[in-house]
């Protein structure tokens, strides 16, 4: 399998890596200073967990449906639960419907406890290659 | 009118976080309660690169963060804010090799909760790339106050 991720240049920038047990994919965002939007806390930006949370939906996306471009996304809402901490993130994503044009996608991000998730991700995405 | 320790800060509040720093955020200015920013383009910033388009998670980042600003400037003071949750609709896709811009506007605030509307656009807010809705909480930090998120246990 190729990495998407790894031909993403924002994907790069954030120094995400893709970990596949079987079927189950799992994006990891190592902790980095650049990542941190709260110093005195300190804790990471939303844009860093948003933007992880999004890769890893394009990523699984891409994966399930390989295709010559990318899934582009229609829409993203995110929820942050819990302020990340100055520690690596993992997530991992779940496609709850792919039609012909449009699939959703939910993700979530946790950092030590899976249990206690940092934020979701809930997306549509293009997968029509002519739309 | 902007409180002046405010508008000293502001630059800062745009760009001085590592995160904001690292993707060259700009404050642009604030006009009313209106707050806008930029993000010069850069090859590493994209999304697909096939098309040279921004990715759209940089989209988001710079809608989050300009939302944080229009509330600090709704507050007219600093306070730690966090945000609660954040929608954003992809329009159409940023020009490649052009600048992203944003607006961002707190129109309510309450004593816990501030709501704002956000737009990402390349050349001008009537064709916009992107739209936001957001909900911050303010004074977020609970009196846990700095290096609260080095602590062992789980808060």
């Amino acid at each position: 399998m190729t990495d998407v991720l790894a031909r993403i240049p924002y994907a790069r920038f954030l120094g995400l890596r893709t970990q596949m047990e079987a079927d189950e994919m799992t994006v990891i965002m190592p902790f980095q200073d650049k990542l941190i939007g709260n110093p005195l806390l300190p804790a990471l930006h939303g844009g860093s967990t948003a933007a992880m949370l999004e890769l890893t939906a394009v990523a699984r996306v891409a994966l399930s449906f390989p295709r010559l471009r990318l899934p582009k996304p229609i829409n993203v809402s995110v929820a942050y639960l819990r302020s990340g901490r100055p520690r690596d993130v993992h997530a991992q994503a779940r496609i709850g419907k792919a039609g012909r044009r449009v699939a959703h996608v939910t993700v979530e991000a946790w950092q030590e406890d899976r249990a206690n998730p940092i934020a979701t991700l809930s997306a549509h995405f293009l997968i029509a290659e002519d739309a | 009118m902007i409180d002046p320790r405010l508008q000293e800060i502001l630059p800062q509040l745009a760009s001085a976080a590592a995160h904001t720093h690292a993707l060259g955020f700009q404050l642009e200015g604030v006009e009313g309660r209106r707050v806008r920013m930029r993000v010069p383009y850069r090859e590493d910033l994209v999304g697909d690169p096939e098309t040279g388009v921004l990715a759209g998670g940089l989209v988001t980042a710079l809608l989050d963060h300009v939302g944080g600003m229009a509330v600090w400037v709704a507050m007219n003071r600093f306070a730690t804010v966090a945000t609660l949750d954040l929608r954003v609709d992809y329009m159409r896709a940023a020009e490649p090799r052009k600048d992203l811009l944003a607006e961002a506007e707190c129109f309510r605030l309450t004593r816990s909760v501030a709501f704002v509307r956000a737009w990402a656009f390349d050349e001008t807010t009537a064709d916009p790339v992107a739209a936001a809705q957001a909900a911050y909480m303010l004074d977020s930090d609970g009196g846990r106050g700095p290096g609260a998120n080095l602590k062992g246990e789980e808060s």
